[in-house]
């Protein structure tokens, strides 16, 4: 089993996203959570929100433990999988931290705004200050406390920041309904008026859009 | 509901609890049997709101003593791992019920049975059924218990094609479908295996046209052909080597039993002659190829415009899809398959392949994090069914 497990995505803390994430999804919504993980956050959204929440996940280890908790997750692969889903079939589409691990972003979330009315994006900032001064500074790519894997070994293929996923939206025609900034530890960031010092201060990214 | 006991053969010999159905039924082929028995096991105690039965439906040689010591053979049940007190599927909490499929040969209606219409066994006169034949069949059975909805319904190989039938055919009557190790159509190379083993049937001397009951005798070569030749295909390489290996044992003197060599022979060629010399003492070769042809002719997509997806719209079951990564007979391809065409009718759909080097088999033996997620599931769908167990 040991030779089967795929290369994790950086570490999720869960928590964090559970609770910025769950606070931008309607009580009672039909959501689609991609890269679920173990299932924490549609368990939480099934028991708090009342919401039918179903989801994806790609390591098969972690799709056995949502299953065995009873929790509706299937094997499978954002890249690939989401074609498979009818037009309109969620109220939210989730992708927590994944975003930069996906073959084909830009497709995914095309994906996630056909199949859902709305799309709630999370996402580690690559234009965090402590990320810019180390590769300023060492000329070496950075290794941070989110950034934490050497880049040969990263699964994080697509890294963006902030202001590179606004700019996204725009070309997109995507809809920012909401965002904030925060840090590893999930504290809004005070710098929401601003995506300049958010980009700079932010650790992570939470964006809520929806079709123009 | 009475027991009778039928003398034609030491399999019908034994008791079984059954059902018969004095009503027509009509099977797709057009043959309508006048008359219909299922014959069925049932565990654990129905609820008083009948809102805890849970349908198990075996595969191809399988039968209904799913959980329990088998009458004829005096082996235990098939999925004692799976269904019993304190198991995945728990006989403390749910009411299980196993029927035998129609077309079988341990007490429902099968080419083992009299036609009333020549007061001889049907033999190969026995009409050609369907995998939607069986399900309509247990669908009758069902509602002669009183159950209006099931639970669930679960099953591995042609258990699983029939859970999947259930759930396009009465999808309000299954609030869970658990179609393990399975596959919406048979592929060809599923087909050309059991071909080869109905040639081996067909080829044996005491085949006799299909009529060896006639002669008191049984074709006995070719259904154990049949079986070691389709044993090959539950396994995997790895599962034989490990078990086997090129280990070599004392051949049988008989040179009419075994190619042999300074008198040894391999393992694995003692193992698959045990597991055909043992088939035969259970099943019955009319009712191999009566199955056989319901696997073969199952296409669950083509049934509905070529759109598997058809099958499933609008359905408010909760599926659990299973597969296991070395099994090549009904590999997870064919699963992800059906999970793609669930997710297309926007069902609620949890899919999991389990690594195991068991092959298709594997659902039948110990695979613990299969067990512990189907009880996981089952217990999931308790909760969003509000089911006090």
């Amino acid at each position: 089993m040991t030779a089967l497990d795929p290369v994790r995505f950086l570490a999720k803390n869960l928590r964090v996203d559970l609770v910025l994430i769950a606070g931008m999804i309607e009580p009672g919504s039909r959501v689609l959570d991609i890269g679920c993980g173990d299932g924490t956050l549609i368990d939480h959204l099934f028991r708090t929100k009342a919401c039918d929440a179903r989801g994806i996940e790609i390591d098969m280890a972690e799709v056995t433990r949502a299953v065995a908790h009873g929790l509706p997750v299937m094997h499978g692969d954002a890249d690939i999988d989401l074609q498979h889903y009818p037009d309109g079939a969620f109220d939210y589409v989730v992708l927590s931290r994944a975003l930069q691990a996906v073959e084909k972003p830009r497709m995914v979330l095309q994906q996630m705004l056909r199949i859902g009315t709305r799309a709630v994006v999370s996402f580690p900032n690559f234009g965090h200050w402590l990320v810019r001064w180390q590769l300023l500074s060492t000329g070496r790519m950075p290794m941070t406390a989110t950034w934490a894997r050497p880049w040969h070994e990263t699964p994080n293929i697509h890294p963006c920041t902030i202001r590179d996923f606004f700019a996204l939206c725009e070309e997109e025609g995507y809809c920012v309904e909401r965002w904030l900034a925060a840090d590893e530890g999930g504290q809004r960031s005070p710098w929401r008026r601003s995506a300049w010092l958010a980009n700079l201060f932010g650790e992570q990214g939470v964006f809520l859009l929806r079709r123009r | 509901m009475t027991s009778t006991a039928d003398t034609t053969d030491p399999r019908v010999s034994v008791e079984h609890t059954h059902a018969t159905f004095d009503e027509g039924f009509t099977l797709e082929c057009g043959v309508v049997l006048r008359s219909h028995t299922v014959a069925f096991r049932t565990y654990g105690t129905l609820n008083a709101d009948k809102s805890n039965a849970v349908l198990v439906c075996h595969a191809l040689t399988g039968d209904q003593y799913v959980a329990e010591t088998h009458p004829v053979t005096g082996k235990g049940g098939w999925w004692t791992a799976i269904v019993g007190p304190g198991c995945p599927v728990d006989t403390n909490k749910f009411f299980v019920i196993c029927p035998n499929v129609l077309g079988g040969c341990m007490g429902s209606t099968g080419p083992l049975s009299i036609d009333p219409a020549t007061g001889n066994p049907w033999g190969t006169d026995f009409p050609p059924v369907t995998i939607r034949d069986m399900v309509r069949q247990q669908k009758r059975l069902i509602e002669h218990l009183g159950i209006a909805r099931l639970f669930a319904v679960i099953g591995g190989s042609m258990g699983g094609m029939q859970v999947l039938q259930w759930a396009a055919l009465f999808p309000d009557a299954v609030f869970a479908a658990l179609p393990i190790a399975t596959a919406s159509h048979h592929s060809a190379q599923n087909i050309a295996f059991h071909e080869v083993g109905r040639q081996a049937i067909f080829a044996d001397p005491d085949w006799r046209q299909g009529r060896y009951w006639r002669d008191g005798v049984i074709p006995a070569r070719g259904l154990a052909v049949a079986r070691m030749c389709a044993h090959i295909t539950y396994l995997s390489e790895e599962a034989l080597s490990r078990k086997f290996g090129r280990r070599l044992q004392n051949a049988p003197k008989d040179p009419a039993e075994a190619i042999n060599l300074f008198g040894e022979m391999f393992e694995v060629e003692s193992y698959l002659r045990h597991q055909g010399s043992t088939f035969v003492q259970r099943f019955d070769a009319n009712a191999y190829l009566t199955i056989t042809r319901a696997m073969d002719y199952f296409d669950l997509g083509a049934d509905f415009d070529g759109d598997l997806a058809n099958a499933f719209r609008g359905t408010k079951t909760r599926f659990l899809l299973a597969s296991f990564s070395s099994d090549w007979l009904f590999p997870t391809s064919e699963s992800r398959t059906i999970a793609r065409a669930l997710n297309r009718a926007g069902a609620n759909v949890s899919f999991v392949e389990f690594p195991t080097d068991k092959g298709h088999d594997a659902f039948l033996l110990d695979e613990p994090d299969f067990h512990r997620t189907l009880a996981g599931f089952l217990r999931g769908c308790a909760l969003h069914a509000r089911l006090e167990t």
